[in-house]
Formats: C-alpha cells, structure tokens, sequence
C-alpha cells in the first residue's frame, strides 16, 4: 500500500504485533511524523495548547456570552503546522478527497479515546453553502463526522456564503449566524468541523441547538488553529 | 467581454478568444466565463467536450495529464451527482480531473500568430561552434523536420544558440514553448527572453506564477503546465530532456506530445543524454547535432578520482574523509569558492558543523525554504563552501568554484549526474579551469562512464579548433 500523501510504499514489519489487527494505516511514518497532536497542557475549553486551564480566547467568549457559552467545550486533535496546512489546503481547497481519508483514521481513533462513553448523542457536520458544495462536491465536515461510530445527522444548513477567511476577527465575532436548523431535536451533539480558529462558526451552530434545548453542545474537530 | 444576446461574435471578440482559448485544455472553471458567456459559447460550438477518463482494458487514463497508476485514481462520492466518481490524484493540484465533469478543447476558428519582420533584439553573438548549431535547428524549423536532438556540453550557452531558431519560426508566425523541469529556470530565462525579443508577446508560466493566461506566442513553462495545452505549439523545445523528472514521469512526454501540432518541431536538448537517447544518435536514427565546446571555448574540466578507505566509518561520524581535507588545504587556487555535493540531507546538514574552516559555510537541500537564498548569497560569495544535495547538479551556474563530491560511489550519483557536477566548474572566461575531484570508496561505473564521456566531449571540442 501507498502513503496517501507522498505516494512512498508503506512497509509493514511482519511480526507478532501484526497479527493484532490494528486500524488501517494511509500515511507512511514520514508523513504521520509530520503531523503534531496536542499533547501537553491545554485550554479545557477549547483544546488550545495553554498553561491556563483557560486561554484567553475562552476568556473572552465567557464574557462575552456571561456564562451563557452555548458551547460545551471543543475537542481538537492536531495543531495547525505547515504539513497540515499543505493537507488541508489538498484535501479541501483542491479536492483531494482520498486526503481525508488519513484524516478520518486520526478521528474516529481520538473519538473513541474521548467521547465513547457518552450516550445518547448525535454527531452533526458543519455544512457548507451550496455554492461551495457544488464546487467542492464533498463536505469535509461530513467526511469526518462520518468516520465516527455514533449516528450522523445533517440538520444544519448555511443558507449564504461568504467567505471566512476575508473578514477581520471582530467582523467574524459579530457577523450574523449564517446556520438554520432543518428541524429540532433534543438530544446532546457533538458538531463537526475541520478546524476551530476563533470559534465563531462552532458557536453560531451550538447557538441554535441551545436554543431549541439540547442538553449539552461540545464540539470535536481535527485541527486547533 | 461577450454578447451574448446577439448570437454572432464580433470579429474582435472572437480573436480575442482564439487567442486565449485555442490550443488549450481546460476544465470549466478554467475557461474565464459567466454561465451564460460559456452556454453561448457552447452553443456556437466554439468548445467541444472531450472525456476526462479513458478506460483501457484494465485501468482508467486521466486524458489531462496521461496518467494510468491506479494508486493515482481517486474515489469521491459527487455530492451533486450522489454517485461516485474516479478522480486523478496525479494532476489534482492543477484542478480536479473527474468522471462527471468534462475537459473542454477549443473548437472556433485556428488562431492566427503574427508573423514578425524582425523580432530578435538580442545583439549578442555566437561563437562558430554555437553558430552551426543555430544554423541545423533554423534548418530543422524552415523543413518542418520533425525532431533535432541538441547535445550541448554544460556551459556551451544553450540560450543564445535557441535565438536564430526562434526568430525564423517568429517570422513564420509559429507559437513556440519552450519547456523546461524547473521552475528556477524559468524564471531566469524569462527576463533574457523578454530582452532578446522585446516586441514579442512572452509568459512564463509555473505553478504560482504572477501570469496565468498562458496565451501568448511564446510560451516560457515547466513541463508541467503543458497539461492544459492540446495541439498548441509549432515547435516545442524541450529543455534537459534527460532531467529528473521529464525521464522519471511518464506524464510529462504524454503532455508535451499533445501540447505540440501534428505538424511541428521538436528540439531536444541536453548535455547528458539518457541511453536511449546517446542509441539514436549513435546510430543515426535521431537528426542531431554537437555542441561540444563551451562558450569560452575552454575545454571541460576532467573529474579526478580520490579513494577514500574509511570514508563510510568517518561519514557516520560525521566527519569530513581525510584526502578531502588534504585535498582541500592543497587547491590549487585557494580563492575559489568551494561547491561540496552529498548524497543525503542529513549529511549535508550535518557535516556543516563539524569541521572548522574559518569560513561562511552553509548547506542545500531540495526543501530548504532558503534554498533560492543561499544560492543567491553563494552566488555573491557570502558564503564560501555551500555543502548540497544533487539539486544542484543542473541549471545553476557560479562563476569560479572547485567542486568536490563527497561519497561519489553513492547511487544518487549516477553518470548525467555525475557530468552536470562536473560542469559547474569553470564556467566563467575569467576562470575557466576549476578541480573536479569525486571522493569514493569504490569505484563505480557511473564514474568511469561519467570521466570517459566528458573527455569524449573534450576530444570532439579539440577536434574543432
Ligand atoms: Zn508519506
Ligand atoms: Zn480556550
Ligand atoms: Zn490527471
């Protein structure tokens, strides 16, 4: 088998420890090397590598909601370096669906370390805009919340696009929800995303669940940005 | 831009997109249209749509870059067709190739190319030798001969000998690529281009390059742009036809085949021809022609060999082998800069801090972000020995340096490798000499091959004088 990423042939040790049957491998040891988790300390909110048990991102959102944060807390497994930029910019930005599929290993791992004891509880996917979608034709959100081992549901839809990326923080924090719920429930979810970088995106989905009484809104997402 | 409401094309308008859209290969999102600006187009069939897959017996062919590896055939499930879909994995950097969405060709009116009085502004001039080979590839472009393999040495000035070739096929109102394997060299040639043909529409086209159109007449690109070009180009010149990757990547020549007319030119250069390459030409089965001597008309410096005994066990320690540094302390001019090539990164890396030359010593390898950097600071001589890997063994040239290879017996090293190392020394007429010395510890046949071959050359040169 191929490393997904560079294409080098995956050597397999034969021994013992192969008869044990292990999740599938898509990256070499190279490339898995190149990919940092968050190990040591980190924000208990929001997953982001900190001393403080909260940073200073959440410190913010908890005032700014006056301890009515919609969100639960957000669970990340990598830190957003350069050989994840250059993965996420493949997979998402280029199409490069079989990317994810590394990516979804790494997930569905993580899921089960962290969230498997919670029952009663859906995943939901961020979606994109059906513009994007049409572009794209994979909703990388999806492809995740898909990897895991709890039921997946698609109730949120985007109904405008506008591109994230160009606005400025404050612009982000204050911009309007751009999510709609396609029916309620009242069951706990975990939200889905690639990444979380301000946490705006996450909280105007976790906004609408709380809104119709979910009991508890965390999100699990790949990258800490 | 279009009308759309009316249904016939002014004439400007539709020059305008043959000029830009003939030749090329495209998918929807690269054909710069509206909806309806495309709809129209369709309508008046001035793109056809071609397949983006081709399935052969056993495997499924990506028809944009030729691929056919089955470890590049991606699967995707299409959100908009809920169905899914093969996807070229190969060529996905470029713009996702997959089974539902077509490749568009251009099928309007053949794009009319001015034919120039007198482009060429370079005011330069050839010597003899660089002269007859200008004069076969102007011959080879007049007869419409099909292909011209040029086998000039390193250092013969490649360049200039192209201008006289180009300059007929400008006047014929041909569109010319030239491509080459690294974008590096694109952009250094981009600018002598534009100076030597100011009147002349140019792009150089790679990936994150400021022009995109690629539209021009004369079109600078690594190899790998050719992939959006069909039936495009009147005479193709491939730049280092032996270079990795152009020989490892079968992509390549399926591109730059279809980028070219069916009645076109190819030339061919090169200073190490693959095997297959040196066959034609031996048996005369490739029209061909040697540029033997460099522009200086100094012959090429002759690689020595050094046995190196411990050389594995002092490598491992990181250490410099010790007739390296004998060597080194004995140059025979001290004031040249020093280009030592390693067969790893991390040897490079390493041997950098180990030994203490009193010096600006730096290392290079392929994904150094500042690799572009430290070559230009070595270039400027503010760094005196610069420790790399085999990226650069071509397309790079430093005025005076001596030029050890350390490990020669390494596989990396093999024999074009080993001739285009060689031929970083004395390239300049100031200093047209420089040592060549490969450190080993066995001989090997890359060696040997490598040292016959270069003085070969030298002989045919001597030959000519
Ligand atoms: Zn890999
Ligand atoms: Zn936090
Ligand atoms: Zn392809």
């Amino acid at each position: 088998m191929k490393c997904t990423w560079c294409f080098e042939e995956i050597i397999v040790d034969v021994n013992w420890s192969t008869l044990i049957p292990k999740p599938p491998t898509y990256l070499c040891d190279t490339c898995e090397n190149k990919l940092v988790k968050i190990t040591g300390q980190r924000c208990m909110m929001c997953s982001r590598e900190s001393k403080m048990k909260l940073c200073s991102d959440c410190t913010y959102w908890k005032e700014h909601y006056k301890g009515e944060d919609p969100l639960t807390s957000n669970y990340s497994l990598f830190t957003y370096n350069q050989h994840m930029q250059d993965m996420i910019a493949k997979w998402k930005y280029r199409g490069d669906y079989e990317v994810g599929k590394a990516f979804q290993s790494y997930f569905s791992q993580g899921f089960k370390q962290k969230f498997s004891k919670m029952k009663n509880i859906i995943a939901v996917p961020i979606p994109l805009s059906e513009e994007r979608l049409e572009e794209r034709r994979f909703n990388q959100a999806l492809m995740l919340a898909e990897a895991l081992t709890i039921p997946c549901e698609e109730i949120l839809e985007r109904d405008h696009s506008e591109k994230q990326s160009k606005k400025t923080r404050y612009q982000r924090i204050s911009s309007e929800n751009p999510f709609k719920l396609k029916k309620t429930i009242n069951k706990s979810v975990i939200l889905v995303d690639d990444i979380y970088t301000t946490g705006t995106t996450i909280r105007h989905a976790a906004s609408l669940f709380k809104q119709v009484g979910c009991e508890a809104i965390y999100a699990y997402t790949l990258i800490r940005g | 831009m279009l009308n759309t409401k009316n249904p016939l094309y002014s004439t400007t308008d539709l020059q305008e997109l043959t000029k830009r859209y003939s030749g090329k290969l495209l998918l929807r999102q690269e054909i710069d249209m509206t909806q309806d600006e495309f709809s129209s187009a369709i309508k008046h069939q001035l793109f056809s749509e071609t397949p983006p897959f081709k399935s052969k017996s056993f495997f499924y062919q990506c028809q944009r870059c030729g691929n056919n590896k089955k470890y590049y055939l991606g699967t995707i499930p299409c959100a908009v067709c809920q169905k899914n879909h093969y996807y070229c994995r190969k060529c996905v950097e470029m713009g996702r190739v997959m089974t539902c969405t077509p490749l568009y060709i251009w099928n309007g009116p053949e794009a009319n190319w001015e034919m120039h009085e007198n482009p060429c502004t370079w005011s330069g001039e050839l010597t003899s030798v660089q002269e007859k080979a200008s004069k076969r590839m102007v011959e080879a472009i007049q007869n419409r001969e099909k292909v011209l393999l040029i086998w000039a040495v390193c250092g013969a000035g490649k360049t200039e000998m192209l201008f006289p070739g180009i300059t007929e096929a400008l006047k014929m109102g041909k569109r010319i690529c030239l491509a080459t394997p690294r974008a590096d060299v694109v952009r250094e040639l981009f600018p002598r281009f534009k100076e030597a043909f100011q009147d002349v529409s140019i792009q150089a086209l790679y990936g994150g390059s400021p022009d995109k159109a690629g539209n021009a007449q004369l079109i600078l690109a690594t190899t790998h742009q050719l992939i959006r070009y069909q039936e495009a180009f009147d005479l193709m010149i491939i730049d280092e036809v032996d270079a990795f990757p152009f020989h490892m990547d079968p992509s390549l020549p399926f591109a730059a085949n279809r980028a070219k007319k069916t009645t076109s030119t190819t030339i061919y250069l090169t200073a190490t021809p693959r095997k297959i390459h040196r066959k034609l030409v031996e048996q005369k089965k490739i029209p061909h022609v040697f540029v033997p001597i460099r522009y200086h008309g100094f012959p090429l410096p002759v690689p020595t060999l050094t046995l190196c005994f411990s050389l594995k066990k002092q490598l491992k320690l990181n250490q410099y082998p010790t007739p390296f540094l004998k060597w080194y302390q004995k140059r025979k001019n001290p004031s040249r800069q020093l280009l030592i090539f390693v067969s790893t990164i991390d040897l490079a890396q390493n041997l950098k801090k180990s030994h203490d030359f009193q010096l600006k010593v730096e290392s290079v390898h392929a994904e150094d972000p500042e690799r572009e950097e430290k070559v230009q600071l070595f270039r400027k001589k503010k760094i005196d020995i610069l420790l790399t890997t085999t990226i650069l063994e071509r397309g790079v040239t430093f005025p005076s340096v001596d030029v050890a290879v350390i490990d020669a017996s390494h596989d990396v090293f093999d024999e074009a490798a080993l001739v285009q190392i060689a031929g970083r020394a004395g390239r300049n007429s100031n200093d047209p000499t420089g040592e060549v010395v490969f450190f080993h510890d066995g001989k090997t046949n890359a060696m040997v091959q490598a040292i016959r071959s270069i003085q070969k050359m030298n002989k045919r040169g001597e030959a000519l004088k």
